[in-house]
């Protein structure tokens, strides 16, 4: 069993705000990421599938993976607004914790039409804000 | 616990199968299937279990680990054209994950020091593709 990972980057704007907590409560959670403007990130986003070899000798067509992660995450979210821009952050805080489930469960979802065989699946979403902040998620965890 | 050590090789390549036609190559295997070939720099991390020594505090010294990667891998790999110069991949397509494979079993044997095993090689063909390779068993999270 292999385990491929290909890196991908994307810059998008966010802002920190829960609506049902208060603005000092949102001030005190969140700091400077509940300014009211937002700001940006340039995330970089590592997407893990695995499987065993086929007969080209991969485990991962990386050209359709790269496609599929084109599609359903870097058109949408780059250079965008994620609150106002994509429509799952309306009500859900773009943490990135939740940005983290959201990309897996929108690859989690268009999976079977870009690899239609029993390998390889999706094995992790790994993205990091700035270096130093870094969240993971596995696909098995989530819905 | 694991530890591990990283070392660089630069090597060239190209992925094709003798049996397919040149279309069928150029679809499955891209640029990659240029005819003359190309490289990399790859980067390989290598990841052994273990547990610490307890009169040396060490489970590999590191400086060993080293000197098993650069003779079983740096050597005969670094600055050669991977399907002209080191079988198997006269006969292997040297994608990542066969080089990863590879890999694994020229070091296998070499990194067994008392309960002390190899864990996972990952190799990165650039910093943006990269395969972890941890034996013929589903790799742990």
């Amino acid at each position: 069993m292999f385990r491929v990972t290909r890196r991908y980057q994307f810059a998008a704007s966010h802002r920190l705000h829960a609506p049902q907590l208060t603005d000092g409560e949102n001030r005190k959670l969140y700091g400077k990421c509940n300014n009211p403007y937002g700001h940006g990130h340039n995330y970089v986003m590592e997407v893990s599938a695995r499987g065993p070899l086929d007969a080209s000798g991969r485990a991962v067509d990386t050209e359709r993976l790269d496609e599929l992660v084109a599609q359903q995450v870097l058109v949408p979210f780059a250079h965008r607004n994620l609150n106002l821009d994509v429509n799952s952050f309306e009500r859900l805080v773009p943490t990135t914790e939740n940005l983290a489930v959201e990309i897996c469960h929108r690859l989690k979802e268009h999976w079977s039409a870009t690899f239609p065989g029993e390998w390889p699946r999706l094995d992790r979403v790994r993205i990091a804000e700035t270096e130093r902040n870094i969240f993971e998620v596995k696909a098995h965890e989530i819905e | 616990m694991v530890i591990t050590r990283k070392v660089e090789f630069s090597a060239s390549h190209l992925c094709r199968r003798p049996e397919l036609s040149e279309e069928e190559n150029r679809r499955l295997y891209g640029a990659a299937a240029n005819s003359h070939g190309h490289g990399h720099n790859y980067v390989l991390e290598v990841s052994l279990q273990g547990e610490p020594d307890p009169v040396t505090g060490m489970v590999l010294d590191l400086k060993e680990l080293k000197e098993i990667l650069m003779r079983q891998v740096v050597e005969p790999y670094d600055h050669r054209f991977l399907n002209y110069e080191v079988p198997p991949f006269d006969r292997v397509v040297p994608t990542t994950e066969n080089i990863a494979r590879d890999i694994w079993q020229r070091l296998e044997p070499n990194l067994k020091f008392g309960s002390t095993r190899l864990h996972a090689v990952r190799l990165y063909e650039t910093p943006d593709l990269y395969v972890d390779y941890c034996g013929e068993v589903p790799c742990s999270a």
